[in-house]
């Protein structure tokens, strides 16, 4: 009921906001704040009351039938994977709605009713065990995405919506053909209609079944992750997107993909992933060194940064097809403190462009003396985005490397060589926007108090990641138990 | 009182991070006191600490605390936990007391600077990064502080950031040594991978049981330490950064890029000397590191007008004696030189750092000169400081501690004469570019006005560090005896060359380098730009000057192809693919839309033809 | 008995007449009247083929046609004094607003 609750609450409060926002802004903004923080603190409550594990796979579910003629169910659940990444989206919906406080002008009730939406469909497409529910939540949370980019966007707004649109509404297509055919394969195996998640983990199938199957799912999460060659959209949308918009790409929408990588290929096809985890692993250290190098190019601030994250995430899907406890708890952790730390650049650069109204890094400069405060955070964050050790990238990337090491010393080797690539970008930005002279003498004020909050809240998250994850390792210890169970698990 | 061994690295992080949260906004007193104080109370506990430890060693002769499990996966378990033993002990006592002396320097020498908080905050995180480094227990966290250092030293190197020279500089520094720290997490991966922990003394034991002497993975392990050490040491092929590092401010360049991090690669392989000793390929590796990068430094150093370049160049010379005794197998000669090192480098920095602000910020030696009258205090303690970096006999720290490198490289198996020879020419260079430095600079006639003198804050510490520059070797005989609680003692074979000739030869050696640079600059002043008048000469110069064209080369191979790819590259040549597909689409859809012509009559016969042709098939087929 | 063949023939000649006043007429009234041939010839092969079978179901279609022919005249016609009203002319060339 809880789960229900997290989702319904949300949707609710989206739309309260945009009744309100009638009568004034700011209400919208605090019912939309309340909303997200009282979802984040019963996440929280759930974490630490979590109950002893071994009691089966989920800590917690909620299950109503929904369509039973061809056995739909409404079934919600949470296990460690789960229930972190929740923690992490209500989290980054608390800090999104935070820097969209001053930003956002025009239509701030839809704003909230959107950037809410959203939420509800990340946080449907973390919880939902039903197959059909999982689609439905994943299709949910693509159309306010597309109106928070094309209604609240930069310059070229209108043509990176629909980039992002066709990218991820095609690739979800392949999804749910995937998710048609395994359903009728499982009605084939067992007599039995049902997209209920955990009746379809042990369907029979044929070896070349299972691998169009899982190519179908890998292809929808791909695109969302990116992985190289399907990542051109997120620059664009990246970039164009309000803040609050880019933080929930970057820090959320690319971890559904991930989190679907985990909770549906490889459990579903073990062994048709097994045998396409070399060729993953490759594109990852390919998306790994090619992110970084491509955003070592850009001059522009944000454009920057999300490069970065197809970078960041090659970590990830690099950690997850190699398939080891340390890669798997590496991905992980990747993923939480890319959501912060990229988030937190995100933030970071709308700021300046809130302040300079430029993204471009040729026209900065010397900001230091102009905005200590934010300068400071910015290097923190760009140390954290480099894996700086102490900082929480540096955790889940050593593990991912560490384990991907067991498998192929030459795409570990590789990958590190990623590491020393991400030097590159991130000094380029700290020395190109903040260092240097103050050639075009801006004069803007340094981060308002509810702003260093926010990136004071994210510095000690990296700090505790970096220097004390035992938390996070351990909730999604039993996860990574099942996963290296599973029968081609290495 | 070992218990308190965390408050070492924990004191000055917490310095570190009290002004970097209320720094700005605090008087500069309060920052010194803060900054100063906090590496004080860091070194009176590793002084603690270090009489307790030497006067009740523990049982095991070392001493280890864990503070918490730090990552924690299957079996992988690195802690933050730290290892005191004679090693990491010597290593921390030095590198508190030199930081604090380094420290109390900087409160007068950045007087009025306006990152003034910012620049102790830099130097506390910095201490808290070296400290760690030190007395980690497992490679990982090791792996932290050393990050953390090259972080610090990154940030100081660009401190005065509006100068865009010097954020490159910084930038350089912290690429260059994270490429060779590529090599170490690598080496860290194959290390865990093949003996299941990360652990140093679990590690190094389990090399031990694992390994045969020259066994691939033992070799492979080795040279990717060295990797990483080579980086953070400034040696071959890696050296390149730390020139352009002198546009930190000075007692940056004395504590982090003289006295302690650029040794951390020194500490990396005397730590993990199980590992070399196993793979007696890289150690021969790390032996010709050394004497090739003592050679190539000295004369680089030679050819440099920068008095802190000249000091630079030096550095790198001086850690590649360490380098040589390490891959000698001389552990406690390596870790004695950077003691003595610490003592003297450090102090060569801080005078001339003396000098500079004396003279408007003059780093020219050609614009220098007769300051021996001017500024007394840096004379004496910069020529103390020299003759000890040359090795002047019996009297100075330096001459001991470089003598014992030279006797052991003579007397190793791994060694042998040309080590020795190299070591020995080695020796004549230092002893030339150093008097050529000293000359210079405080000889001859004044060039440059002298504008300011420094105060005791600034000559306080220099002095003290003279007398350890001078005093320092003394402790020779039970210094070694200490490490050989830590390192293996040194095994003698070979050459038989004895300790009297081979410090004989080494004295001569330095006299002869004094003899010459008193001859060229102080006697023949013309005498050294007649030798670069003729093409080889100039030549020579210029290839020296610009350290071996290792600079140009590495700019023009790796640098310049890969800012023009990534710039090439800006719009993402990936995209196009999906950019062609929609210029396709486009395509047909003009094509198509092109028979939209909105006629009547055009679509009507479109219709009809089309009836026509239709029937026209299903008639005759 | 009306002969077949000719009957069919004189249909299709008057079906073609129809579909050549569609294509080469301009006028709009034209046109109209032209696609009313086309409605004729067709009933004509309604009724004759309805002959040939005996049966009176040739007859009935040809009264749908007939008023099937007058709903359109009246909608067609309609919609010409509109066009009229809006671009002064009848010729369809001129009303191409629906070019791609």
């Amino acid at each position: 009921m809880t789960l229900l609750l997290l989702i319904l609450i949300l949707l609710i409060g989206g739309v309260l906001a945009w009744a309100a926002a009638r009568r004034s802004a700011s209400a919208a903004r605090w019912i939309a704040l309340i909303a997200v923080l009282a979802d984040f603190f019963i996440t929280l409550n759930l974490w630490i009351s979590k109950p002893a594990a071994g009691a089966g796979r989920w800590i917690t579910e909620a299950d109503w039938a929904w369509i039973p003629q061809i056995g739909v169910r409404f079934h919600l659940a949470v296990d460690g994977l789960s229930l972190l990444l929740l923690l992490l989206t209500f989290f980054l919906g608390v800090l999104s709605v935070l820097a969209s406080w001053r930003e956002i002008t025009d239509a701030v009730g839809f704003f909230h009713l959107n950037l809410l939406w959203i939420l509800a469909g990340i946080a449907g497409v973390f919880l939902a065990v039903d197959l059909f529910l999982f689609y439905f939540a994943w299709e949910l949370m693509l159309v306010p995405m597309y109106f928070l980019i094309a209604i609240w966007g930069h310059e070229d707004r209108i043509y990176a919506a629909v980039k992002f649109f066709i990218f991820t509404q095609l690739s979800g297509l392949l999804m749910l053909i995937a998710i048609l055919a395994l359903f009728f394969v499982h009605h084939g195996a067992t007599g039995v209609y049902t997209f209920e998640y955990e009746e379809l983990l042990n369907t029979p199938m044929a070896p070349g079944a299972a691998m169009w199957m899982m190519l179908g799912f890998f292809i929808a999460f791909a695109v969302k992750l990116p992985v190289i060659v399907l990542h051109t959209w997120l620059p664009d949308a990246h970039t164009e997107a309000p803040t609050a918009g880019s933080v929930v790409l970057a820090g959320l929408l690319l971890k559904t993909g991930a989190y679907g990588m985990l909770r549906f290929v490889l459990p579903l096809f073990p062994d048709a992933a097994h045998a396409f985890a070399p060729v993953a692993m490759a594109l990852g250290v390919a998306g790994i060194l090619y992110g970084a190098f491509c955003a070592f190019g850009q001059t522009d601030l944000k454009r920057l940064v999300a490069y970065t994250s197809v970078s960041h995430l090659g970590f990830v899907l690099l950690g997850i097809f190699t398939w080891n406890s340390l890669a798997l708890q590496g991905a992980v952790v990747t993923m939480i403190c890319h959501g912060i730390s990229t988030g937190a650049l995100f933030i970071i650069a709308g700021a300046i462009q809130h302040r300079l109204h430029t993204r471009e890094m040729g026209q900065m400069g010397g900001l230091w003396a102009v905005v200590p405060r934010l300068s400071g955070a910015a290097l923190f964050f760009a140390l954290a985005s480099l894996g700086l050790p102490g900082l929480g990238d540096f955790v889940g990337e050593f593990l991912v490397l560490l384990g991907a090491y067991k498998q192929s010393i030459l795409l570990s080797v590789l990958a590190t060589v990623g590491v020393l690539f991400a030097t590159f970008y991130a000094l380029k930005l700290v020395q190109r926007a903040f260092q240097g002279q103050n050639t075009f003498n801006w004069s803007v004020p340094d981060l308002a108090p509810h702003e260093g909050l926010v990136m004071a809240v994210m510095i000690v998250a990296l700090l505790w990641l970096g220097l004390y994850p035992r938390p996070v390792l351990t909730t999604f210890e039993p996860v990574v138990a099942q996963l290296e169970q599973l029968p081609a698990g290495r | 009182m070992l218990g308190l061994l965390w408050l070492v690295p924990a004191i000055p992080f917490a310095g570190a991070l009290w002004l970097a949260v209320v720094g700005p906004r605090l008087r500069e007193r309060a920052v010194a006191v803060i900054g100063t104080g906090s590496i004080a109370a860091a070194t009176i506990v590793s002084l603690l600490i270090g009489a307790q430890f030497l006067s009740s060693p523990p049982a095991s002769g070392a001493y280890t605390q864990t503070l918490w499990t730090w990552v924690g996966v299957g079996t992988f378990q690195p802690g933050i936990a730290f290892y005191l033993d004679a090693l990491s002990l010597v290593m921390v006592v030095v590198v508190t007391f030199v930081s604090f002396l380094i420290h109390l320097y900087s409160t007068e020498f950045m007087h009025g600077d306006e990152g003034y908080s910012r620049f102790f905050a830099y130097m506390n995180l910095f201490v808290a990064s070296m400290v760690t480094l030190l007395l980690a227990d497992n490679l990982l966290l090791l792996y932290l502080g050393w990050e953390g250092v090259g972080l610090c030293s990154y940030l100081l190197i660009g401190f005065w950031y509006k100068d865009t020279v010097n954020g490159i500089a910084g930038q350089k520094a912290f690429i260059v040594t994270r490429a060779g720290d590529t090599a170490m997490a690598v080496g860290l991966y194959l290390l865990f991978h093949n003996l299941g922990t990360l652990r140093i003394q679990d590690l190094m034991q389990a090399a031990h049981d694992h390994w045969a002497v020259g066994s691939p993975l033992a070799v492979a392990a080795g040279l990717l330490l060295l990797g990483g050490a080579v980086g953070k040491s400034a040696q071959l092929p890696l050296q390149t950064w730390l020139p352009d590092a002198m546009a930190g401010p000075t007692p940056t360049s004395a504590l982090i890029h003289a006295a302690t991090m650029v040794t951390a690669g020194v500490y990396l392989i005397a730590r993990t000397h199980v590992v070399y000793e196993l793979a007696p390929a890289a150690q021969f590796a790390v032996a010709m590191v050394g004497i090739l990068t003592l050679l190539m430094a000295g004369c680089s150093a030679l050819t440099q007008w920068d008095i802190k370049r000249v000091l630079a160049y030096s550095t790198i010379s001086q850690i590649g004696y360490m380098f040589l005794a390490l891959g000698v197998g001389a552990w406690g000669a390596a870790i004695f030189h950077f003691m003595t090192h610490a003592f003297f480098k450090a102090l060569l920095f801080l005078a001339s750092g003396i000098v500079i602000e004396a003279l408007h910020h003059e780093h020219n030696i050609f614009r220098m000169g007769g300051l021996r009258k001017e500024l007394p205090v840096a004379f004496w303690t910069f020529l103390a400081g020299g003759c000890a970096l040359a090795g002047l006999p019996l009297i100075t720290a330096g001459f001991y501690s470089k003598d014992l490198i030279l006797w052991s490289t003579a007397n190793s198996p791994i060694g042998g004469a040309l080590l020795w020879v190299g070591g020995l020419i080695g020796v004549l260079f230092t002893s030339l570019y150093t008097f050529r430095l000293i000359f210079l600079v405080f000889f001859g006639d004044v060039k440059t006005p002298v504008s300011h003198r420094p105060g005791m804050t600034m000559g306080g510490p220099v002095m003290v560090l003279a007398a350890l520059a001078i005093i320092g070797g003394f402790v020779k005989g039970s210094f070694e005896t200490l490490m050989t609680t830590a390192l293996p003692p040194f095994h003698e074979a070979g050459l038989g060359v004895s300790e009297l000739v081979s410090s004989t030869v080494a004295g001569v050696a330095f006299a002869l380098g004094l003899v010459v640079a008193w001859y060229i600059w102080v006697l023949h002043p013309a005498l050294a730009d007649q030798a670069v008048e003729f093409s080889g000469g100039r030549l020579l110069h210029r290839f020296w000057f610009s350290d071996w064209g290792m600079d140009w080369l590495y700019d023009r191979l790796l640098v310049r192809p890969l800012v023009w790819a990534a710039t090439i590259n800006k719009n993402d040549v990936i995209d196009s693919i999906y950019d062609g597909i929609a210029a396709v689409t486009t395509t047909f859809y003009r094509a198509a839309s092109l028979t939209e012509t909105g006629k009547l009559r055009w679509h009507a016969a479109w219709i009809a033809g089309g009836t026509v042709v239709t029937l026209a098939i299903v008639m005759l087929l | 008995m009306l002969p077949i063949r000719e009957g069919f023939i004189v249909a299709g000649i008057l079906f073609t007449l129809g579909v050549v006043g569609v294509l080469v007429r301009r006028n709009l009234l034209f046109v109209l009247m032209s696609i009313e041939i086309m409605l004729n010839a067709a009933g004509l092969a309604f009724v004759i083929a309805g002959t040939r079978w005996g049966q009176p179901d040739g007859q009935v279609m040809f009264l749908f046609i007939l008023a099937m022919a007058a709903a359109e005249v009246s909608v067609g016609l309609g919609l010409v004094l509109e066009l009229y009203h809006q671009f002064k002319t009848l010729d369809t060339d001129a009303i191409s607003r629906m070019k791609g």
